[in-house]
């Protein structure tokens, strides 16, 4: 299965910094998602777009995980050479992992 | 128990005007705020002013306020802004001047400034960048802007003078809307759980139509109703910092505790933390209820004493960059493109260029993981590089129109430009050090 099939999630960034909230759609899902997308799996799945270390916040009540990306924005939004200099493009990317 | 009805009118600078119109008509709000300032936009700004005194605002202000007043008269709305951008005093005086064009009578209008901190950074070179932990001083004579994020209290003391218009240099996001909760609702200052509670509601307005369904959508399982016809969010709140948030019926979008949800964690890093001047904002706890269809309940915000530090938006000259494109397609298209980028990237080299990206947009530039190079129809080459001149710069768009008559088969549709890079670091002032001043007009 993937993320996206029962998840959802968006990008935001600040400086070099981006964060990805991981959202699932029914709370059933929330402890499988809690215990499979650690922040070590969504740092390696992502590869070498993140630089940094990958930190993940937990607010159980919204069914939601926020994963902090450090160093991952190429020096930040004001500085970056990438197309999407945002990188609004992470979360749909996040959401095509397997849960497994 | 009192509550106000706020509106989110713009999520950016260059948002659209229709659904702040609509919110004015039909919100039945007491205000109406438009955020419109990105990490670096006051930085583009201050070049702007430097070219030409009377400029530096917000590019949209003129068109927006020569809708926005007369309906605002009208409704007895007010309206918050930080259009003011670089040049908040020159932003009151284009409005003042639009107010009298119109014929919009006793209006008074407020700049809120004192957030450009550059003079104060002068004695303070060795201030650390938060980014790289550098001092401020590794960034030479290139400083182009400097501007703390202020709190509420410009603001504040604005609408405590019957200010009906207030236009703001920086001000943290959140701050457009909280000032009015705490100046209508009585708020004490240090209440920092309502604070916090403020804060909560204004991070969810502040990007308008990322709450309402713009962000958000697909077609899969977050479909969004009329998402060409988008509405803006508006929120109501009461004495005790409660509220709910919802959009005027028969407008386009949704808001449901999922658009809310990923709202609130939008550019948030701790939840249980978040840093503005005014509070430190706590997240970790909210909950979000339907009350009816596009009426979502806003619960469990709190906050703590905020740190004894503005953050401030440090704008400098960072060189410049230029870029060219062409696309290829057909049979093996993305190898004829690859070639086309190690032939571009051989000649920059050659002219010097050191910091040289090149990508396929359509099967490398934004993905994490290429797809199989066989099925792809058509790919666009991207060259970017970055220098030290305009004129350098410029070459980069050039190397790539060369390719036209010079390169692989079929290249076509190209385009180039190139600018100056202007970038931004923060650094954190001891808050005496800036000083929230306030000026008006009558008209």
């Amino acid at each position: 299965m993937l993320l996206r099939e029962i998840a959802h999630a968006r990008t935001g960034d600040k400086g070099n910094i981006s964060n990805i909230s991981l959202i699932v759609f029914d709370q059933k899902n929330y402890e499988l998602v809690r215990k499979r997308i650690t922040a070590d799996r969504v740092k390696e799945w992502l590869g070498n777009m993140v630089k940094g270390e990958v930190l993940r916040y937990e607010l159980p009540q919204l069914g939601a995980l926020n994963f902090v990306l450090y160093q991952a924005l190429d020096g930040g939004v004001t500085r970056s050479l990438q197309l999407d200099k945002h990188r609004k493009s992470l979360s749909s990317y996040l959401l095509e992992m397997p849960l497994v | 128990m009192k509550s106000i009805r706020i509106g989110s009118g713009a999520g950016y600078g260059g948002d659209r005007l229709e659904p702040a119109l609509l919110l004015l008509e039909k919100g039945n709000l007491d205000y109406l705020c438009f955020e419109c300032l990105a990490e670096r936009t006051i930085a583009l700004a201050q070049k702007e002013k430097k070219a030409n005194p009377e400029k530096g605002y917000n590019p949209l202000l003129e068109y927006r306020m020569r809708e926005v007043l007369p309906l605002a008269k009208q409704t007895q709305t007010k309206i918050i802004s930080n259009m003011g951008a670089a040049n908040p005093l020159a932003a009151m005086r284009k409005t003042a001047e639009i107010a009298q064009y119109l014929g919009v009578k006793d209006l008074k209008i407020a700049a809120v400034f004192g957030d450009d901190v550059l003079d104060q950074l002068t004695d303070l070179q060795d201030l650390k960048i938060l980014e790289t932990g550098e001092p401020l001083h590794s960034l030479g004579n290139t400083l182009l802007s400097a501007n703390a994020y202020l709190g509420v209290d410009g603001i504040l003391q604005a609408l405590k003078s019957g200010a009906d218009v207030i236009l703001t240099g920086r001000v943290s996001d959140p701050a457009l809307f909280l000032a009015p909760m705490i100046y209508e609702l009585g708020w004490d200052r240090s209440e920092y759980e309502k604070l916090g509670k403020g804060t909560l509601i204004g991070h969810l307005l502040e990007c308008a139509g990322q709450l309402s369904g713009g962000y958000f959508a697909d077609l899969q399982q977050k479909f969004v109703p009329e998402l060409w016809d988008l509405g803006f969010p508006f929120a109501q709140v009461d004495e005790t910092g409660d509220g709910f948030v919802s959009k005027v019926a028969g407008t386009g979008g949704r808001i449901t505790p999922a658009t809310c949800s990923e709202q609130l964690l939008y550019e948030i890093h701790d939840p249980a933390n978040y840093l503005t001047p005014d509070c430190i904002a706590d997240f970790s706890r909210v909950e979000f209820k339907t009350w009816e269809e596009n009426k979502i309940q806003v619960k469990n915000g709190t906050g703590k004493k905020p740190t004894e530090f503005y953050k401030v938006s440090v704008g400098y000259r960072n060189g410049y960059s230029g870029e060219g494109q062409i696309s290829y397609g057909g049979y093996d298209c993305v190898n004829r493109a690859k070639w086309a980028g190690e032939i571009v990237q051989k000649r920059l080299e050659k002219w010097g260029f050191e910091e040289i990206k090149t990508e396929l947009i359509g099967y490398n530039s934004i993905t994490p993981f290429p797809g199989n190079p066989e099925s792809i129809p058509e790919v666009r080459l991207r060259v970017v590089a970055k220098t030290t001149t305009l004129e350098m710069a410029r070459k980069v768009g050039q190397e790539v129109e060369t390719l036209y008559t010079n390169g692989p088969a079929g290249g076509g549709g190209v385009s180039q430009s190139a600018d100056e890079i202007i970038s931004v670091v923060s650094v954190l002032l001891p808050k005496d050090l800036a000083k929230p001043q306030v000026e008006y007009l009558n008209c």
